[in-house]
């Protein structure tokens, strides 16, 4: 049973990973500043929530769980409300 | 074992790049993004280093409010290189600046190097008596316990810096409120980011404090996060700075170092000494003096990140 867990992090942990690399390689490579807005948001929210699904199985008590989850819910809030920030700044700045 | 080692070498390396960006930087506000992004990855080192305390308070006050501090500062200086200033420093002052660097470099690397095998700790000696102070967390015995001066001076050398900054104010802006030189704009990301992270951050606040005396946590960690929920309050209009002509808010800003003060005087009574606290109260007096210091603590960042008080027309 614990093999089934352990495959699970593996398998939700390497494609939160890969996210986090995609979203690096457009952060770096994207031309202007609302496309690198666009691959960023793809680390933070999907990249973030895979590897909190991924650890999930591996922790200790419930209390452990909630705290990632929360954790996961703020940095989704956080990442969301800068990337709209930055954007209607660029959006001011360019009209 | 390999594992953590790539782990801390590669948050090494991360550190001093990020460092060299920080010195290397020609603007302010990269500069300081940089050092906001270091302070962080400091508290991680520290997490490393198995000292959660010293981690939460750098990651509060190292990345957090000295971060918001240099921001305020930055955007107040705004860009030296269009008011068409520059950095003049005479030739011999880089000169100095490099020699002092590799000596101070030079001097840690021959400390660390001397160490002996295991090296010393005082941690026996401060678990020891740890039972008599009633507190489970031995950072937050040593900071009200054992070295308890140390943190009243502390908590009013922030205070008198924050007097400091007021004291930049000119005499016909005094009764006015402290501007930031940046105006709110209702409504939009910024108040829905306040709506949701306030009632979550003072929740957090009043954990950080409570946990602190049997945990890692403590006042100036929750103060921290209080004052950054205000500022936050602040940045998205739905809180107003009081002027600092107010009297309730000077009384909230003394009311954490006079409990202090007043607790530590009770100890010649109790005990015969200053800073000594009755044995059977021990606990009791040192949550209340956290839970006093938490809001004078907090207001006193808030106000330093705000600034002195003025006409909020000028930057």
């Amino acid at each position: 049973m614990s093999g089934l867990w352990d495959l699970l992090t593996i398998l939700f942990v390497s494609m939160g990973v890969f996210f986090f690399v995609a979203g690096t390689v457009g952060l770096l490579r994207f031309p202007d500043s609302l496309t690198r807005l666009h691959a960023l948001t793809k680390a933070d929210n999907l990249g973030l929530g895979l590897i909190v699904l991924g650890l999930l199985p591996r922790v200790e008590s419930p209390q452990d769980a909630l705290k990632l989850l929360l954790v996961w819910a703020l940095v989704l809030v956080a990442s969301a409300n800068s990337s709209q920030l930055i954007a209607r700044k660029v959006r001011r700045e360019e009209s | 074992m390999t594992g953590d080692l790539i782990f801390c070498a590669g948050l090494v390396l991360l550190i001093l790049g990020l460092a060299a960006f920080v010195v290397a930087a020609r603007q302010p506000f990269p500069a300081v993004v940089g050092f906001v992004v270091f302070g962080l990855l400091v508290s991680i080192a520290w997490m490393c280093l198995a000292a959660p305390d010293v981690a939460l308070t750098e990651a509060a006050i190292g990345g957090g409010v000295t971060g918001a501090l240099l921001l305020v500062a930055s955007a107040k200086l705004g860009d030296p290189s269009k008011r068409g200033q520059k950095m003049k420093l005479a030739r011999g002052f880089h000169v100095l600046v490099i020699l002092l660097c590799i000596a101070v470099s030079a001097g840690l690397i021959a400390v660390v190097l001397s160490l002996p095998e295991r090296a010393p700790t005082l941690a026996l000696v401060a678990l020891d008596p740890l039972e008599s102070t009633g507190v489970k967390n031995p950072v937050t015995a040593v900071l009200l316990a054992y070295r308890a001066l140390d943190t009243l001076l502390e908590t009013v050398v922030v205070l008198l810096a924050m007097v400091g900054v007021w004291s930049l104010a000119k005499d016909s802006d005094w009764a006015k409120k402290p501007a930031f030189g940046y105006s709110p704009e209702r409504g939009g990301p910024l108040g829905l980011l306040a709506s949701l992270l306030i009632p979550v951050g003072v929740m957090f606040c009043v954990y950080m404090v409570w946990t602190g005396s049997d945990h890692p946590g403590g006042k100036f960690q929750g103060a921290a996060i209080l004052a950054a929920m205000g500022i936050l309050g602040l940045v998205a209009g739905i809180t107003s700075v009081p002027a600092v002509t107010n009297a309730r808010l000077r009384w909230v800003l003394i009311l954490g170092p006079t409990v202090f003060l007043v607790a530590g005087l009770m100890g010649f009574a109790s005990a015969g000494y200053f800073l000594a606290w009755p044995p059977e109260f021990s606990k009791a007096v040192i949550v209340l003096i956290e839970v006093a210091l938490t809001p004078s603590l907090a207001l006193m960042l808030g106000l330093l990140v705000a600034g002195p008080p003025r006409h909020s027309s000028q930057l």
